[in-house]
């Protein structure tokens, strides 16, 4: 081989390794949830908020935890996406309410439909942190035994409903 | 005038951008060293280039509070560290834990100038034979009969 060509193989080498590097989301961490139990909490429904809602209710239930706040404009595109999967799929959908007013947070449900079996109010953005959220919306699958599946940073759209959420979902309830 | 210019200069070198500044009550003034130190390392992972020091996201603010906190309630560094890496991950060490999933962020670099300076001096030896080489006896008699060749043609 050319000895004067080393050089022109290192930076196609370079230039390999930095286009792997573009084609990736800096913004999307792995979560280190995957595999391992849901953290635990115990904060009021948005809707009785005398009434208290813990994770440990949903165990023998594949269920999904959507982050959501009536700030978060990312939210608002991604609320039709969720109507439209209640609709079409039997789905058990807890929302979290993060870091909102709760007379907001009602009227932008009652504004924008309200996909959820129930929302729990995070005033604090507490349970927020021990979920690791750095991104409003977040999407968590669960399955029955309350361990965390998946984890989806950024608005859920109807391609991934459709190609990442529900079969999950269905082989998370064979299980 | 001059005084115009010396206030301008005055104004050059301040701050223009102060970093979020809260005010705490430590329960000891130790504490609030420690503080100092954790929240320098730790990654805020909204704007990914800054600490959550110097962020102004919500979330930075939070884990500012959540930090704060865990040293007031004594827990030590190690524990808000491992606090902070089970929720978001390596990533938000700006120094990462040396683990199996870290080895090659660690050592990486010390391989690559290892590697380089094993070619580097593997060059220099290269070159130094090329010109330190003397003819050989037989190197030397081949020449001068290729140089008596040549005159003897002319």
């Amino acid at each position: 081989m050319n000895r004067a060509l080393l050089p022109l193989l290192g930076f196609i080498i370079l230039v390999v390794f930095l286009g792997i590097g573009l084609t990736k989301d800096p913004r999307k961490l792995p979560s280190t949830f995957i595999g391992k139990t849901a953290p635990t909490f115990n904060l009021p429904q948005l809707h009785n908020l005398k009434k208290n809602f813990s994770p440990k209710e949903m165990l023998g239930k594949v269920w999904l935890l959507n982050v959501w706040a009536s700030w978060c404009v990312s939210c608002r595109a991604e609320h039709p996406v969720l109507n439209r999967m209640i609709q079409n799929n039997k789905v058990n959908l807890i929302g979290l309410n993060y870091k909102d007013e709760v007379a907001d947070a009602r009227g932008w449900l009652a504004r924008y439909g309200d996909p959820y079996q129930l929302s729990i109010s995070d005033l604090e953005g507490l349970v927020g942190i021990d979920w690791g959220v750095y991104g409003v919306p977040e999407t968590f699958i669960i399955d029955k035994k309350g361990i965390v599946r998946l984890k989806h940073t950024g608005p859920v759209t109807n391609r991934d409903v459709s190609e990442k959420l529900i079969p999950l979902i269905k082989i998370l309830e064979k299980e | 005038m001059k005084k115009l210019i010396v206030v301008f200069y005055l104004l050059l070198v301040m701050p223009i951008s102060e970093a979020a500044v809260e005010v705490k009550p430590f329960k000891n003034p130790e504490y609030e060293q420690r503080y100092k130190n954790l929240i320098n390392e730790f990654r805020c992972v909204v704007c990914q280039n800054q600490n959550i020091a110097d962020s102004n996201a919500a979330l930075a603010k939070d884990l500012r509070k959540q930090v704060f906190n865990m040293i007031n309630a004594g827990k030590s560094d190690e524990e808000i560290m491992m606090f902070m890496v089970t929720r978001y991950g390596d990533f938000v060490l700006y120094r990462p834990q040396f683990n199996s999933m870290t080895f090659f962020l660690w050592v990486g670099p010390f391989i690559i100038f290892v590697v380089g300076l094993y070619f580097l001096i593997n060059f220099i030896r290269r070159r130094k034979e090329v010109v330190a080489t003397e003819l050989s006896k037989k190197e030397k008699e081949i020449i001068k009969k290729l140089l008596d060749e040549k005159e003897q043609k002319q």
